[in-house]
């Protein structure tokens, strides 16, 4: 068993209208540190469930398997314990919250996780010049740190938001749920520089696209292929070109 | 020569020893009025969901001459340290319903008296519709009379009213008059604040006349034992503006009650409010706003955040006279419900006698929002915290149409000492 990130067996339902659904049908996967992998699959295949799974969102329940990180049982885990330990869920639709402040709540969930890690929380001046930084180097507007969270912003200015949170609250394990969803080819490029920066021997990240665009920026390491709640298929970079040039009719023939 | 001497029942007996005793036409015949109609009960339509039974059964007594100058200062102190700015505004400080001249720190630029000296009771107080304002026109003793004068920036001017309530219950009903005259401006913000048991029966008369503005912020941080019905009248001139918001905190049961009557065209009216209650208070913000003129602007936009047992209560109608024409008038109550024994009773009114006029009212209920609490969660931040952000978030929306900026960050600062760290659930 590795060290970093093990899935196996993961099956989780959804109740729907009092009908429980079910969702992912036994998920394995193993991410080594230092990482990119890609999950790729049709509409309603998993794959943000996956992720909402991983991050402890509540609405799903866990039926079978398990997930550990860093050898910790991830599943036991509340949210915020996830993301101290170094966890990061990009959201496929960032959450708006009107009447919070950007710069506040950032600053809440830095302060947050440092002092879950044993870190000297950041006072205002040390944490807006950090923010500031950060937000210039994903070309975000600086209005953008007063405005109210996600609030307004525009799909591009949403996920580019999303990037800035990751690069703030520095995690060891990112999920980019279609981040790359929305986005011009500039800002694809940007929010790709954003997470290239955060590369590292210790930083793995698990990318769920449908588009080979990004790819190209961020020469991924495996590419799994998900279909009715499994990994169906796993390879190299190429088997993405070959989803996008072909499609996954003929993938899901295959194990069918 | 009593018209009184006949029985008092229901809560009204809690005050018949002093009304009966009284001398005076106006007061006498507010108190008759009061044995016609007694204290409402909820068969009444405009206290359906209020109840005065909190009034309990033990008569209340007019507050004592003495009170105890430590308890004053403590209670001044309190208040005054809610925000670095406050101790430097000038104030006008009540105890008991009474003026209180050594906590009192006198504004220059404006005419002051006091109800005690010379009573008017004013126009516009309806003692014959209204038994709390005949309760005060009763029993009223002392009150604020302030006027700015044509033309006048007056500044801020505090008015705080503190109750200190004894081993017996006791009631004050001041009579506060306001007049901004014509192109004047003010900024008034009230304070209300206490200990023990007291019932606190204010009556404001306010007259905004033409091209004048008062900026009018009530934080009513009242005793946890205390009952607090106030009602307010404001007479708003042509091209005038009557901007107010109340934060609703203190006190057992509480009720902030508005009548803005726009009487000449391009008049503006705000009624906005905020309240966060608890455990088993009852806040009740009710208001009734006439569109006597056309051309006039109203605005009222109330959230509550209720946790515990809490109850609020949202009344608000918007009358729009046939004359009033391209009445612009919006209504909005918004409830956030942190517990299932939380309740908000809301009942929004529009009715409208003109044939252009554009006018909306709406309301909504419901708890913190799973989706927004698990972003807050997935981004490091501890559950408690996450709900206090959201609830404070919530809150800030209505604290944000502040428009005076010194009233704004009290109010930010009010909520924050009394609420920091209480985002567990209940």
């Amino acid at each position: 068993m590795s060290q970093f990130l093990e899935i196996s067996g993961l099956c989780a339902q959804i109740d729907a209208d009092g009908q429980e659904k079910q969702i992912l049908r036994g998920v394995d996967l193993s991410i080594p540190p230092g990482e990119v992998h890609v999950i790729m699959g049709p509409n309603g295949s998993g794959k943000s469930t996956l992720s909402y799974v991983l991050a402890g969102r509540e609405d799903y329940e866990v039926t079978a398997g398990t997930a550990t990180f860093h050898g910790q049982d991830l599943l036991a885990m509340e949210p915020e314990e996830r993301a101290a330990a170094g966890l990061f869920l990009a959201f496929q639709s960032p959450i708006e919250l009107p009447g919070v402040n950007n710069a506040n709540f950032l600053r809440t969930a830095v302060n947050a996780v440092r002092r879950a890690r044993g870190l000297e929380e950041l006072d205002a001046v040390a944490f807006l010049k950090m923010a500031r930084e950060a937000a210039k180097a994903l070309s975000m507007a600086p209005d953008m740190l007063k405005r109210n969270v996600n609030v307004g912003f525009s799909g591009g200015e949403k996920k580019r938001n999303e990037v800035l949170q990751m690069t703030l609250l520095q995690p060891t394990f990112a999920i980019l749920d279609e981040t790359d969803s929305g986005l011009d080819v500039d800002a694809l490029r940007i929010v790709a520089e954003g997470v290239n920066r955060l590369r590292a021997p210790t930083f793995s990240a698990l990318v769920i696209t449908h588009h080979q665009k990004l790819l190209d920026y961020l020469v991924p390491d495996r590419i799994h292929v998900m279909a009715r709640g499994r990994i169906i298929l796993s390879g190299g970079p190429e088997l993405a070109r070959q989803i996008d040039q072909e499609g996954y009719t003929k993938f899901l023939a295959e194990v069918a | 020569m009593n018209a009184l001497s006949k029985d008092m029942s229901g809560p009204l007996a809690l005050f018949a020893n002093r009304l009966n005793t009284l001398t005076g036409a106006e007061r006498q015949s507010a108190a008759g009025a009061l044995a016609r109609t007694g204290l409402p009960d909820r068969k009444v339509e405009a206290w359906r969901y209020t109840a005065l039974r909190a009034l309990g059964k033990q008569d209340y007594a007019a507050p004592p001459e003495q009170v105890d100058a430590s308890t004053v200062r403590a209670l001044l102190d309190g208040v005054l340290q809610a925000h670095p700015a406050m101790a430097a505004l000038p104030r006008v400080v009540f105890v008991n319903g009474r003026h209180a001249p050594a906590f009192s720190a006198l504004p220059d630029d404006v005419d002051l008296s006091f109800f005690a000296q010379d009573p008017a009771f004013g126009l516009q107080a309806a003692p014959d519709r209204d038994p709390l304002v005949a309760l005060n026109t009763a029993l009223a003793e002392d009150g604020l009379v302030l006027r700015v004068p044509a033309g006048a920036d007056a500044g801020h001017v505090m008015l705080i009213s503190l109750g200190v309530g004894g081993a017996e219950p006791l009631s004050f009903h001041p009579r506060h008059t306001v007049v901004v005259e014509k192109d004047a401006h003010l900024r008034l913000i009230c304070v209300q604040a206490g200990q023990g048991v007291y019932f606190h029966n204010p009556v404001t008369d306010i007259r905004v006349e033409d091209g004048a503005t008062l900026e009018h912020v009530t934080l009513q941080t009242e005793g946890d034992q205390a009952i607090s019905l106030g009602t307010l009248y404001a007479h708003v001139g042509h091209q005038s503006v009557y901007d107010s918001f109340v934060l609703g905190l203190g006190g057992q049961l509480v009720r902030h009650e508005v009548h803005a009557h726009l009487a000449a065209p391009r008049g503006v009216v705000h009624v906005n409010g905020a309240q966060r209650l608890a455990g088993q208070q009852v806040g009740d913000i009710t208001s009734v706003i006439t569109h006597a003129a056309s051309d006039c602007t109203s605005r009222q936009t109330v959230r509550n955040v209720l946790d515990g047992h809490a109850r609020g209560v949202f009344q608000g109608k918007v009358l729009v006279e046939r004359i009033a024409q391209k009445t612009d008038g919006y209504q909005m109550n918004q409830a956030l419900l942190l517990s299932p024994d939380a309740e908000i009773d809301a009942k929004p009114e529009l009715e409208i006698y003109a044939d252009d006029v554009r006018c909306s009212h709406g309301a909504t209920v419901g708890a913190l929002d799973d989706d927004q609490l698990f972003y807050l969660r997935s981004r490091g931040i501890p559950e408690h915290e996450a709900r206090q952000i959201l609830i404070d978030a919530f809150l800030d929306e209505a604290v944000a149409l502040v428009v005076d900026a010194t009233a704004q960050t009290l109010c930010r600062s009010v909520l924050a000492a009394r609420f920091a760290g209480r985002g567990e659930p209940s």
